[in-house]
């Protein structure tokens, strides 16, 4: 019997579901590990090394590297987790979440002053806008 | 014998804490959000409970993927202020209310509710950034507060039904422990926003308004409102808003009592990524 997931058509938007967890399981511990100041000093010091303590996939590894936080979703990351990198480099969630978007910091800033984004034409995939 | 006196609802950005805690509240994209609990903050010192049930969730700090427990009440004597990365937010420790948590406890889990009892737990700014909106920055929080947790981290939270059953559970657990206590219920998170992925951003006025007046007037109709409807409707965060059924549930009007009188509401766009809002019910 397969689980119903009625959330897979929302555009956009991967939830973070016992199966994206399983698949994600390291790369969100590692993530974690940066909770500690000792952890996120040795991670800066030689980020390849400090992945390769953890057994996560080559592509995890090269999604945290390339600071592609989207493609670390679709291997199994949770932007709560993923915040921690991000806290690393210093960056505030809002810059992080911008950077999923494909916007500008500036762009993305500018649009949550104006209201944020529009649900009209973000509801299913495939919609029209 | 203890009681609820009223209910307080708030979103609990973390960005609103950074911003009180650097001294941006005057600056003008702040000070909208601020002025919001001015009110709130007079409000809580007319009205200061013995204790502050208060639900929020933890992100990823004192719960990682080791352990994901739906419900966790937290039943120690006291909360350190957790470092999600920045270091611990300035403020105070968070002193508890263990007789009555583990009161509560034994009362909701014999209610058909299987709560997790957490002894030893740090609290982010879930639980930090709603108390520094309703208290501003004293030297120590005007009263213990016991840290309700859940999960709405990984999919699937528990349903709003199930949160509004909870909180009427816990209304039954408060009334049945002999102490005097005026306990207020706080429910946190929310309203919509969504921080991940290319629909990051997304805010919706419209239905965060309507759930403000259905939180208000039709609260069992608001809790039979599918997860489905959060993710689409309020962003994939914002379905934390399943949170604020469990204190509404605990509110007079709903256990056979008078209709709350609602004491300030109040909504804005934005406080970082998301849509910020609030209200006091007050039981009658």
């Amino acid at each position: 019997m397969s689980l119903d997931k009625p959330y897979t058509d929302v555009p956009g938007t991967t939830v973070f579901d016992a199966d994206m967890s399983r698949l994600g399981y390291h790369l969100n511990q590692f993530c974690m590990s940066l909770m500690k100041a000792d952890n996120r000093a040795r991670f800066k010091t030689d980020e390849r090394a400090y992945l390769d303590e953890w057994p996560m996939s080559e592509e995890q590894k090269q999604a945290v590297l390339a600071r592609d936080l989207n493609r670390c979703i679709v291997l199994g990351g949770n932007i709560y987790f993923l915040a921690k990198i991000g806290a690393t480099d210093g960056k505030s969630f809002q810059q992080m979440a911008g950077s999923m978007t494909g916007m500008s910091e500036e762009q993305y800033r500018d649009m949550m002053v104006s209201g944020g984004r529009s649900v009209e034409g973000n509801r299913y995939v495939g919609e029209k806008k | 014998m203890a009681h609820i006196s009223a209910s307080v609802y708030t979103s609990h950005v973390p960005a609103i804490g950074a911003a009180l805690d650097l001294g941006k509240t005057a600056e003008p994209y702040w000070q909208p959000v601020f002025k919001g609990y001015d009110f709130s903050r007079q409000w809580l010192k007319d009205h200061k409970p013995d204790v502050v049930f208060l639900i929020f969730n933890d992100h990823a700090t004192a719960f990682s993927l080791d352990m994901i427990p739906t419900f966790a009440i937290g039943t120690a004597a006291e909360f350190m202020p957790a470092d999600e990365g920045w270091g611990p937010r300035p403020v105070p420790k968070v002193v508890g209310h263990p007789r009555l948590a583990a009161h509560i406890a034994q009362s909701v889990i014999q209610d058909d509710f299987d709560l997790t009892i957490v002894n030893k737990m740090d609290v982010d700014h879930g639980l930090t950034v709603p108390l520094s909106l309703m208290c501003g920055q004293p030297q120590a929080w005007p009263c213990p507060v016991i840290p309700f947790a859940v999960n709405v981290v990984q999919y699937p939270p528990p349903s709003g039904r199930r949160c509004f059953m909870l909180g009427k559970a816990i209304r039954r657990a408060v009334e049945s422990c002999d102490e005097p206590l005026n306990v207020q219920i706080w429910g946190t998170g929310g309203m919509s926003h969504q921080l991940q992925g290319p629909r990051a951003g997304l805010i919706n006025r419209e239905w965060d308004t309507a759930f403000l007046d259905r939180l208000i007037s039709d609260p069992e109709g608001l809790a039979a409102v599918p997860h489905i409807d959060y993710v689409r409707e309020a962003g994939s965060e914002g379905i934390e808003l399943v949170m604020w059924l469990i204190a509404r549930g605990a509110m007079s009007d709903v256990n056979g009592g008078d209709k709350p009188t609602v004491r300030h509401r109040f909504y804005h766009v934005p406080a970082s990524n998301t849509a910020v809002g609030h209200l006091i019910l007050e039981n009658n």
